[in-house]
């Protein structure tokens, strides 16, 4: 699925990265726990979070995260979004929550970490 | 110089007048890789070898059918093994509008032909085709003077291009096989070591070693799921002399076998090391919670990512955490 069609899927907005929407994220993560995403998560995922704080966007550059999508309509803070400049990491926001943000992009066919097979 | 750059262009990138002019201005004081493999490269390298010849005595009749057949625009004249001459399409075309058809390959041929030889550079080649504009050289032994091959533009780019391509694919298999740099050193023991100071307390700065180390390793050309693991399990770490302690160090060891992360901080020690491996099992203040961190899911992971991992404590004196990923074959 590309960034673009988690766009419009999740009506989300763009924070940063505008010019990598045709990326493919290969799966889909939910979690606010950084230590379970660095546990489960695989290369090339999208994470969905709540947390906003900058340590997200490193969790997401060690883990070879794709892309993030903040839930609940959180925006994140200056510190965190150029820090995700600088990555190159590609930041967006949904006023879904959590649970309806995987769900929609779930039914749309973004598998979970677990389904992946590489 | 000029020359140099010149043939960069009209043969390898076949330019127009114009834009020549400002490519060889950029390109002036550096060579390019297209330039020196122009130098490199024989003229036997690239050539055709199997070469379509014709006899003095064909007619240009003759010559009509075989360059229909072979679909080329020209031959060499070729008796006994010696080269007498070159004839092309062009002289075809003038016999054909003349009505002489039925004359000898002989009497209408190019006599005095612009050789190349076998073991020159391709340079010479690409000067040669620049100044005469033919369409073809035949290429002959220095010794003897027997004709060995033929080349045409198309054979120096197409020989260009599969050297350049050969040269890549050995570039990328140098660039995985992350020991490479242990091979490149000549020494009896060989080991990389990268240090980083870990502040303690302060959040904002927390994973700058990880990340660090992270770009460092794939730098040096080691695989991605490699660096990832280390990535991960030196991040954990350093979340921990973050949470826990005032500030630490954390190295990392790079040996041709395997990489050694070590992360030790003067801080408070963990009273019941089997306990705090339990996965879930947390201390860590609920600031830290909120921050996604301290889920009791940082040791465990370290276990997880590490192929050997060894945890020292003492309450009071400080933690020693190291953790060993093999840089073959996970066991190896």
């Amino acid at each position: 699925m590309t960034l673009e069609e988690v766009k419009e899927i999740l009506k989300a907005e763009v924070i940063t990265g505008a010019d990598t929407l045709q990326m493919e994220v290969k799966m889909g993560c939910g979690c606010d726990l950084m230590s379970d995403v660095l546990a489960f998560i695989k290369s090339d995922s999208l994470l969905l979070t709540g947390l906003t704080n900058p340590q997200v966007v490193r969790t997401a550059e060690i883990a070879d995260i794709a892309a993030i999508c903040f839930v609940r309509g959180k925006k994140p803070d200056e510190e965190t979004i150029s820090l995700a400049k600088s990555k190159g990491l590609p930041l967006l926001m949904t006023h879904l929550p959590m649970f309806e943000s995987c769900g929609r992009l779930y039914k749309n066919g973004l598998i979970g970490c677990s389904e992946y097979k590489e | 110089m000029a020359g140099y750059t010149r043939m960069g262009l009209s043969v390898a990138l076949n330019t127009k007048n114009n834009a020549k002019a400002d490519v060889r201005v950029a390109q002036d004081k550096e060579i390019t890789k297209v330039q020196e493999l122009t130098y490199e490269l024989k003229v036997k390298d690239v050539m055709t070898t199997d070469v379509v010849t014709v006899s003095p005595k064909d007619t240009i009749n003759d010559l009509r059918e075989i360059l229909r057949t072979r679909r080329i625009a020209g031959a060499p004249v070729v008796e006994g093994n010696q080269l007498v001459g070159i004839v092309s399409i062009e002289d075809l075309v003038k016999c054909l509008a003349r009505g002489e058809m039925d004359a000898s390959v002989e009497e209408k041929m190019t006599k005095k032909v612009e050789t190349l030889y076998a073991d020159e550079p391709v340079i010479h080649a690409v000067r040669k085709f620049d100044r005469y504009g033919f369409g073809r050289l035949p290429v002959i032994e220095r010794d003897q003077g027997k004709l060995v091959g033929i080349l045409t533009k198309g054979d120096i780019i197409e020989g260009l291009f599969k050297k350049l391509q050969i040269d890549y694919h050995e570039e990328e298999i140098h660039r995985y096989r992350a020991s490479h740099i242990f091979e490149d050193i000549v020494a009896d023991k060989t080991r990389l070591h990268f240090q980083y100071n870990i502040v303690g307390q302060d959040f904002n700065r927390a994973g700058e070693a990880a990340s660090g180390l992270k770009k460092t390793l794939l730098r040096l050309g080691f695989h991605p799921q490699i660096v990832r693991r280390v990535a991960i399990a030196t991040y954990e770490a350093e979340m921990n002399i973050v949470i826990f302690a005032n500030g630490g160090q954390i190295s990392a060891s790079v040996q041709p076998e395997y990489i050694e992360i070590e992360a030790s901080d003067a801080g408070p020690g963990i009273p019941d090391i089997e306990q705090a491996m339990q996965p879930g099992f947390s201390t860590a203040p609920e600031w830290v919670q909120e921050l996604g961190f301290g889920a009791g899911m940082g040791l465990p992971n370290i276990q997880k990512c590490a192929d050997k991992m060894d945890l020292t404590s003492q309450v009071g004196k400080g933690t020693d955490l190291k953790a060993t990923i093999y840089i073959k074959e996970r066991g190896n």
